[in-house]
């Protein structure tokens, strides 16, 4: 089927199997490999996208379901070479040791802090509750979240 | 000038993890590119009849399909250790085939693998592969393993025992100290198993090329000069000098990417064959099935004490699982990676503990986070809380009473364990202490009694460990059955300009070294960060390496790091003193300069390494060059300790248990950046967390897997965990040379016992006095009613 969709501000038009992933699309027809797939089960959020500025798993997504729609992924958080302020605030807290569930997770504050701005740990916590991190114990990544709000609502 | 030892210095790996451009296996593409696809048995134990590929090999996008009538690789995958029976009797070490041939062993075992252009068609044609399997019964326990007429996982020995072991003190002196004992406390219990889960699946890609007979094969692995050793000396024959083995970033390790597995074998054998790359990603139920598990232990405990409180005798007896076949560090867990800790942080003077090492019908057994580690300090500490509420002394003040008083390995010698080894230096009463402190102890035993009166359920829960890190002193090891060293090897190569390239056999999996390691080299050479690059992860470029596990990298990989670099600083002082004119004696080295002591005379250090690398006003008989490169043997492990308390509260109506706080105050020796250390301590803190609460693989009596997805497995998410208060106190490794002891497990052994302890504390006023994990509300629950 044929689909066209804007992906980080490009247009990209593709010709795809019906049964293939967004995040399959992604990584391979795109090369955008950021987007991590760590489950088969909507269980892991390694692979979470925004689509049209909403975050959503791109593992449970079908690439010809979101024909039309406006895809954010890790590789288009950075403006350039200046990171987004919660990429620099996982930097700055130690938010990520192996980084596979990183790209996830950003994408998924992001989410988290467009919805709620003043989000508390409790609400942070709740709002990852769909991204497995088996690294950091989750402290560390809470206390990035908790970093980039201060940051972004300065 | 800036210094970075001990500071908290950002990691340089960062940047590519945030912007999405980590390099993990699955990322890579070669050109012309195979997938590939394995047909597992649903069954856990059953014949095969027969195997039809034919319909499936005309499938779409078929490149070949194989099975083990083919022939790969006929040694199977080895193992790494060998643990003789008792009576002397060698360790029954079965082959463990690439492809299973006429007999099925765990669910999810592979009897063929498909290869097709697309994952996608790999995938369809392997359901089109037909095997007929006549079921058998199995069995998962490894207690009922042993019973008389269980099922056999390998039918050529009489019984399912791989092995038994038995370490301490004569059983029939610690049985008779156990008679006279003022007080006994018994535990039977089952440290059950759990799945490792890094969150990046296995991933591998094997390309063989025709041009120079080579194969490289990319892995998700935690060692891969190991992966290759074995690969080629064992699995499949071929010549250790024509393969390379590469593992960028890799998604966690947690111990299940220690182990060479079948499908790194047969992945490189089937390149050659097809002539063309070969990649294969496990997906998360695979994962389960076939990742190596960790824990499996069945435990009956007894600990006597005199009337004073003091440890008189431990005896145990465990079941412990060794899955189907033996996974590469398997045989080593159970035994010297756990009875030589059951000494813990304790005086008891006499103790024995005796294992029995089961085959199961499951997938293999091996190392987890902790490996032996933790299960023998959930079982001490686990004891030591339930002796103390039976004698009716506080948890901290049995602890206390029972401790090994304090020595530095300097002034004070070693503690010599009576399960073998030799404790380096250590604190306990210190850590306790302090943990005591950051919870305030005496202030929440107030607010339970008070909380307690209005119907509320609060609980607190200590543990004390002790666990050895830092493997291995070769000779020690080898003598206990590894059937490799465990030194590591550091190379360090000084550019003409002075940027030094520093070649580490550890490999980094979420543990910074990139980072740490440039800390250390730059502050010892005196040089920027900047000037360092730390390379791992490739056979092709560093000389050799035993890999990332047991809390080694530093300790080990870091100290074969310096000794490069001291004979670097010594080769440099004698190119500085024939540029200075000086006498080596009168150098000093200090902030990047060869200074004459008492002058203003220097050189620096890129000058020396130009002038290496320009030898045109040279000592004389001095080779050329700024390189070298050694070898690490460690003389002792190391022994990191510490003290966790967990703070839990209870529903009353629903049993669910919150984990209110989590109090770790650790001492893992020198810290070169404590940022990092803390990041290892609380992942590793959620991990047992994890066991403790949460987690467990669960087989059905045909041995099914009724949790081999996220769906059923239940691992700690955000919201199940608090913020984790960390403190440390120091006490230096005195053996090796930047006298750090290891972070990556300490967390996970520490934490399991802290929060089941908590657990029970609050139940026990109820009448509760144990509780199987993990501590679901179901049980909690159950052990309520049970009480009314
Ligand atoms: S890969 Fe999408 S949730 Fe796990
Ligand atoms: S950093 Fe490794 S899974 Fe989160």
């Amino acid at each position: 089927m044929q689909i066209s969709m804007t992906i980080n501000g490009k247009e990209y038009s593709h010709d795809v199997e019906p049964r293939i992933s967004l995040a399959q699309y992604l990584r391979e027809n795109l090369d955008l490999t950021g987007t991590h797939i760590g489950c088969d089960t909507s269980g892991c959020g390694a692979c979470t996208v925004h689509v049209d500025g909403a975050a959503a798993k791109a593992c449970t997504l079908l690439a010809v379901q979101v024909d039309g729609s406006e895809i954010t992924t890790i590789e288009g958080m950075a403006n350039g070479k200046e990171m987004h302020p919660i990429q620099e605030a996982f930097k700055e807290n130690h938010g990520l040791q192996c980084g596979f569930c990183t790209p996830g997770m950003v994408m998924t504050a992001a989410d988290i802090l467009k919805n709620n701005p003043n989000a508390s740990e409790e609400e942070i916590r709740h709002g990852l509750e769909g991204n497995f991190c088996r690294c950091t114990g989750y402290h560390n990544i809470v206390k990035s979240i908790q970093h980039a709000a201060e940051k972004m609502n300065a | 000038m800036e210094t970075f030892i001990g500071q908290p210095v950002k990691r340089r790996e960062d940047d590519r993890f945030l912007k999405g451009a980590g390099k993990y296996t699955d990322d890579i593409k070669l050109p012309g590119m195979t997938h590939s696809a394995f047909v597992r048995s649903p069954y856990a134990h059953a014949r095969i009849l027969s195997i039809d590929t034919s319909k499936a090999k005309t499938a779409e996008g078929v490149v070949a399909i194989y099975t083990a009538e083919d022939g790969c690789g006929a040694f199977g995958v080895p193992c790494g250790w060998q643990v003789d029976f008792k009576n002397g009797e060698t360790m029954r070490e079965p082959q463990h085939p690439l492809l299973a041939k006429d007999k099925i062993r765990h669910v999810g075992e592979a009897v063929a693998i498909v290869i097709a252009e697309t994952q996608e068609l790999a995938r369809d044609a392997a359901e089109l592969v037909q095997v007929s399997y006549e079921g058998l019964p199995a069995v998962t326990c490894p207690k009922k393993a042993m019973e008389p007429g269980a099922p056999k996982v390998h039918d050529e020995w009489e019984d399912n025992a791989s092995f038994d072991w038995c370490i301490g003190n004569d059983r029939a002196a610690v049985e008779a100290a156990l008679e006279k004992a003022h007080h006994v406390t018994e535990m039977t219990y089952k440290n059950h198993r759990v799945a490792p889960n890094a969150i990046e699946p296995r991933s591998y890609i094997a390309d063989y090329d025709v041009n120079g007979d080579k194969w490289t094969l990319y892995t998700s692995t935690q060692n891969p000069h190991l992966i290759r050793l074995l690969l080629c000396a064992f699995a499949l024959g071929i010549p250790e000098h024509k393969v390379r083995v590469v593992s960028y970033d890799v998604g966690g390790g947690f111990g299940s990417k220690i182990y060479h597995y079948t499908e790194e074998a047969l992945l490189t054998w089937a390149s050659k064959e097809i002539g063309r790359p070969v990649k294969w990603t496990s997906d998360r139920t695979e994962a389960f099935l076939t990742d190596a598990h960790g824990r499996d232990h069945i435990v009956h405990s007894k600990m006597g004490f005199d009337k004073d409180g003091k440890i008189v005798a431990h005896l145990t007896d465990e079941y412990c699982a060794m899955g189907a076949y033996l996974s590469t560090f398997a045989p080593a867990v159970p035994t010297y990676l756990h009875g030589t800790l059951f000494q813990g942080v304790y005086t008891t003077p006499l103790i024995h503990l005796n294992v029995v090492a089961p085959f199961t019908h499951t997938v293999a057994v091996d190392a987890y986070r902790g490996a032996g580690r933790p299960e023998a300090t959930y079982l001490l500490e686990r004891i030591m809380s339930k002796a103390a509420k039976e004698m009716a002394i506080d948890p901290a003040e049995l602890r206390f009473k029972n401790f090994i008083p304090p020595f530095d390995g300097v002034k004070e010698p070693g503690y010599q364990t009576q399960v073998a080894l030799q404790y380096d230096s250590g604190n306990y009463e210190a850590v306790l202490k302090r943990g005591l402190e950051m919870l305030g102890y005496e202030d929440f035993r107030m607010d339970q009694a008070e909380a307690r009166k209005n119907g509320k359920l609060l609980g607190v829960g200590i543990s004390t460990y002790i666990e050895g890190c830092g493997i291995a002193p070769s000779a020690v090891v080898g003598a206990l059955g590894a059937r490799a060293g465990l030194y590591e090897v550091g190379h360090v190569r000084v550019q003409p300009t002075g940027k030094v390239s520093v070649f580490t056999g550890a490999h980094s999996h979420g543990q910074g070294h990139e980072t740490v390691f440039a800390q250390f080299v730059a502050d010892k050479l005196g040089i920027s960060m900047d000037d360092v690059d730390i390379v791992h992860g490739d056979t092709d470029q560093v000389a050799f390496g035993m890999g990332t596990y047991g809390s080694r990298s530093l300790s080990v990989g870091g100290s074969a790091i310096i000794k490069s670099i001291d004979k670097i600083l010594e080769k440099g002082a004698k190119i500085a003193a024939h540029k200075l004119e000086a006498a080596e004696e009168d150098l000093e080295y200090a902030e990047g300069k060869w200074k004459v002591k008492g002058t203003d005379k220097s050189i620096s250090f890129g000058d020396v390494s130009l002038t290496a690398y320009v030898p045109h006003d040279y000592p004389e008989g001095l080779e050329p060059g700024l390189d070298f490169s050694s070898f690490y043997d460690p003389t002792n492990f190391t022994y990191p300790f510490g003290t966790h308390i967990a703070v839990v509260e209870v529903c009353a109506d629903t049993g669910k248990v919150t984990l209110q706080r989590f109090v770790a105050c650790d001492d893992v020796g020198n810290v070169m950046n404590p940022m990092i250390v803390d990041g290892q301590i609380h992942g590793g803190v959620v991990q047992g967390v994890g066991q403790a609460l949460l987690e467990e693989v669960v087989f059905d009596g045909e041995g099914q897997m009724a949790t081999g997805s996220y769906m059923d497995y239940a691992m700690p998410r955000a919201d199940d965990v608090p913020m984790i208060e960390t403190d440390r106190t120091t006490t230096p490794c005195p053996h090796n040379p930047l006298g750090v002891k290891g972070a990556g497990e300490a967390g996970a052994i520490g934490s399991t016992p802290a929060v089941v302890n908590a657990v029970v504390d609050a139940l026990s006023h109820l009448g509760v006095t144990d509780i199987q994990m993990p501590v679901t509300p179901q049980r909690v629950w159950k052990a309520m009613q049970s009480k009314k």
